[in-house]
C-alpha cells in the first residue's frame, strides 16, 4: 500500500526542512503560495499578489530592482575589497595593483567599479519610469522624494569611491569636484558672502576653515582626505542609504503597492 | 567619408547641437496645443512607432561602428570610464522610445474610450507574487549577474598613472555624472555651477509631486494628459542633464576646448576669447566713460536686470502667458514653480549671451567672490 517516497520528497517533509519553510513541501495550493511570501522576511518585501501589470518588464523596466540587487553586488564585492585595501597614501595604489595581479581571478574591482556605474546608471532609469508612469502622484509624493535622496546618496557613494584607487583619474576628478565646495555662499573661503563673515580683519572662513577643509580634511587633498573618503565610502555613506532604502521600500508598501490605473 | 567626419565635427559644435535641440525640442515633446499641432504636422508623433525604432537604432548603431574606425572618436569613446557613456546614449533613447511608445498607444486607448494597457479588473486580475514575480526577479538576477561577469572579465576597471599632485592631466575631468555640473562651469562660476545650480536640481526634483497639481495620469504611460509636465521633465533631463553629460564628456578637449568626436585633442588649439561683463558694456563701451569705483554703481544694471527676472518677470507672466497656469496651480505653487524654471532657464541664456555677445558676468564683483 505505502508509496516509495522520493529522497527529495522526504527531506521536504522532514523536521529540517520545514522548520526552516514553515507550510511543508513544495507550494502548489494558492493558499500555500501566498503562505510562502507571508513567511518569508525578505520575500515579505513584496505584496502577496500585485496587478498583472506589475510584473511585465515593459512596465516596470526592473530598474528599482536592478538598483537594489547592484547594492548588494556593490556591498559584497566592497567588503571583499576592504580585505586587501589599505586606506593610506603609501599603499592604496599598490593594493589596487596587487588586487588585479596577485589575487587569483581578480575581478572583484571590476565587478564594484562597472557596477558603480551601472548603478548611477538604473537609479537614473528609475526615476525616469517612474516620472513616465507618473508614479510620483499622491499619494506617493513623499516616496518621491526619498527616491531623490536617494538617488544624490548613490552619487556621492560612487563619488566618494572614486579617489580610492589614488591614481592621477582619482585625484584630479576630486579636485575639480573639492574645488567647487571652495565656492559654497558663505562656508566657502572663496564663495559670495563668506568675506563677509569676519570681524574687523578676522575671517572666519578661511582656507583653513570652511566647508571644503572639512570635507577634504586638510587645505590640500592628502592622507586625511583619503582616509576621510573611504570612511563615507565604506560606512558613513552606505549606513545612510541604507535607512533611506528602508524607508523606501516601507513606503511602496503602505502607499498601496505598485501605482495602478484608478 | 573625411568628409561626413567634417560635417559632423561642425554640426556638434555646442553652438549648432544645442540650439538645434531646442529649437526641435518641444516640437517633439509638445507642451501645449499649439505645439501638438505642428508636432503631428511635422509627422513627430511617428516618432515613436516601432519602424522608427528600428531606424533610430540601426542609425545609432551605424554611427557607432562607422565612427570607431576613426582613432580620434575610438580613443573617447573606448576609455574605460567612458564605456557607461556610450551605453547611457542607447539606454537613455531606448527607455525614451519605450515610455513615449507605451504613452501614445494608450493615448490612442483613451481617445476611442477604451481602458489604458495597465488597467486591471481587480480582484480577479491579480497575480500572485509567488511564483509570478519571484522566477522574473531570479532570471533578471542570473541574466543580470552573467552581465556583470562578462563585462568585468572583459574590460579592466581603469587605473592610471599613481597621484602626482604637481603634475595636472589635461583636461582634468570630474566622473562622467557629474561632467554636465562641469559642463556648466564654462558659462557660471563654481558657486552656481557647482552648489546652487544642483542644490536646485535636488530641491527641483523633490518638488515635482507637490507642484504638478495634475490628477490625471497616474500609474500607467500617457502623454495628452501630462504634455506640459512631461515636457518639462524631458527637457531637464533629456537636454539640461544628459546632452551637457555627453558634450562634457565626448567634445570636451584640453583646455576644456570643444573638440568635434572626430578631431584630434590638440592641446595648443586656441580659441580667442575675450568674454567681457556687462559694466564693462555699459560703462566702456557705450558710454565710454570707464568703469566707476563704487561697486553698486558699476554693477547697478546687472542687478536690476536680475532682480527684474525673478520678481518682476514672474507676476507679468503670471497675468498674461501662464494666466491658466497660475489659476490652476495658485500662488504658492506658482511661485516655486515659476523660480525654479527662471533658474533652470538662466543656463541656456547665459549660453546665448556668451555665444552672442561674449558676455561673462551680468553681475561681477570679484571683491566679493560674487560673480553671475
Amino acid at each position: 500500500m505505502s508509496e516509495k517516497k522520493g529522497l527529495l520528497k522526504r527531506l521536504a517533509e522532514g523536521q529540517v526542512w520545514t522548520s526552516i519553510f514553515r507550510g511543508g513541501g513544495v507550494p502548489k495550493s494558492r493558499r500555500q503560495r501566498m503562505m510562502v511570501v507571508l513567511n518569508s522576511v525578505f520575500l515579505h518585501l513584496h505584496p502577496v499578489r500585485l496587478p498583472k501589470h506589475a510584473v511585465k518588464l515593459k512596465f516596470t523596466w526592473c530598474m528599482g530592482g536592478l538598483s537594489f540587487f547592484l547594492f548588494l553586488i556593490l556591498t559584497i564585492s566592497g567588503i571583499l575589497l576592504m580585505f586587501y585595501y589599505r586606506p593610506t597614501i603609501e599603499y592604496a595604489y599598490t593594493d589596487i595593483i596587487d588586487l588585479a595581479e596577485q589575487v587569483p581571478f581578480g575581478i572583484m574591482r571590476e565587478i564594484h567599479r562597472w557596477g558603480a556605474h551601472a548603478m548611477v546608471i538604473t537609479v537614473w532609469l528609475h526615476m525616469f519610469r517612474v516620472f513616465m508612469t507618473g508614479s510620483y502622484k499622491p499619494p506617493r509624493e513623499f516616496n518621491w522624494a526619498i527616491g531623490v535622496i536617494l538617488l544624490l546618496l548613490t552619487l556621492l557613494l560612487s563619488f566618494t569611491g572614486y579617489l580610492l584607487p589614488w591614481d592621477q583619474l582619482a585625484i584630479w576628478a576630486i579636485t575639480v569636484g573639492s574645488n567647487m565646495a571652495r565656492a559654497t555662499p558663505f562656508i566657502g573661503s572663496e564663495g559670495p558672502g563668506a568675506a563677509l563673515l569676519a570681524i574687523g580683519d578676522i575671517n572666519f572662513v578661511t582656507m583653513a576653515s570652511d566647508i571644503r577643509f572639512a570635507l577634504i580634511g586638510g587645505r590640500f587633498l592628502g592622507e586625511a582626505t583619503l582616509l576621510r573618503f573611504y570612511v563615507l565610502h565604506c560606512i558613513g555613506l552606505p549606513f545612510i542609504i541604507m535607512i533611506f532604502m528602508a524607508v523606501h521600500f516601507w513606503r511602496i508598501r503602505k502607499d498601496g503597492g505598485i501605482s495602478t490605473p484608478v | 567619408m573625411e568628409a561626413f567626419k567634417h560635417l559632423i565635427d561642425t554640426l556638434s559644435k555646442p553652438t549648432i547641437l544645442v540650439s538645434f535641440t531646442f529649437i526641435i525640442f518641444f516640437f517633439v515633446f509638445p507642451p501645449t496645443d499649439w505645439f501638438e499641432k505642428w508636432h503631428k504636422k511635422l509627422k513627430f508623433d511617428g516618432l515613436w512607432s516601432v519602424k522608427s525604432f528600428w531606424i533610430i537604432t540601426a542609425l545609432l548603431v551605424g554611427f557607432f561602428v562607422t565612427g570607431l574606425s576613426d582613432p580620434d572618436f575610438r580613443s573617447i569613446m573606448l576609455k574605460p570610464d567612458n564605456v557607461p557613456i556610450a551605453g547611457l546614449i542607447f539606454l537613455v533613447f531606448f527607455f525614451t522610445w519605450l515610455s513615449m511608445h507605451q504613452a501614445y498607444n494608450n493615448d490612442k486607448l483613451i481617445d476611442a474610450g477604451k481602458p489604458v494597457d495597465e488597467q486591471y479588473d481587480a480582484p480577479n486580475d491579480k497575480v500572485l507574487v509567488w511564483p509570478d514575480l519571484v522566477y522574473i526577479e531570479l532570471i533578471t538576477i542570473i541574466l543580470f549577474s552573467a552581465f556583470m561577469l562578462v563585462w568585468s572579465i572583459g574590460l579592466p576597471a581603469p587605473l592610471e598613472e599613481p597621484a602626482n599632485p604637481s603634475e595636472s592631466p589635461n583636461p582634468a575631468k570630474a566622473p562622467w555624472y557629474f561632467l554636465g555640473l562641469q559642463e556648466m562651469l564654462v558659462y557660471f562660476d563654481p558657486w552656481m555651477a557647482g552648489v546652487v545650480l544642483p542644490s536646485l536640481i535636488i530641491v527641483g526634483l523633490m518638488a515635482i509631486p507637490y507642484l504638478d497639481n495634475n490628477k490625471e495620469g497616474s500609474g500607467y504611460y500617457s502623454f495628452k494628459n501630462r504634455k506640459l509636465s512631461i515636457a518639462i521633465f524631458m527637457f531637464g533631463w533629456l537636454v539640461l542633464w544628459n546632452l551637457l553629460i555627453v558634450i562634457g564628456t565626448v567634445l570636451r578637449g584640453p583646455n576644456w576646448n570643444f573638440f568635434g568626436p572626430f578631431e584630434f585633442w590638440d592641446s595648443h588649439k586656441i580659441e580667442a576669447l575675450t568674454n567681457i561683463n556687462l559694466s564693462e558694456f555699459v560703462y566702456v563701451k557705450w558710454l565710454s566713460t570707464g568703469l566707476p569705483g563704487n561697486i553698486l554703481i558699476r554693477e547697478i544694471w546687472g542687478m536690476i536686470l536680475l532682480l527684474g527676472y525673478f520678481m518682476i518677470l514672474p507676476p507679468l507672466l503670471a497675468k498674461t502667458w501662464l494666466k491658466n497656469l497660475f489659476e490652476r496651480l495658485g500662488v504658492a505653487r506658482y511661485s516655486l514653480f515659476i523660480v525654479l524654471i527662471l533658474a533652470a532657464l538662466t543656463l541656456p541664456i547665459k549660453m546665448y549671451l556668451r555665444w552672442m555677445f561674449n558676455l561673462k558676468y551680468i553681475i561681477s564683483i570679484p571683491e566679493y567672490f560674487f560673480n553671475f
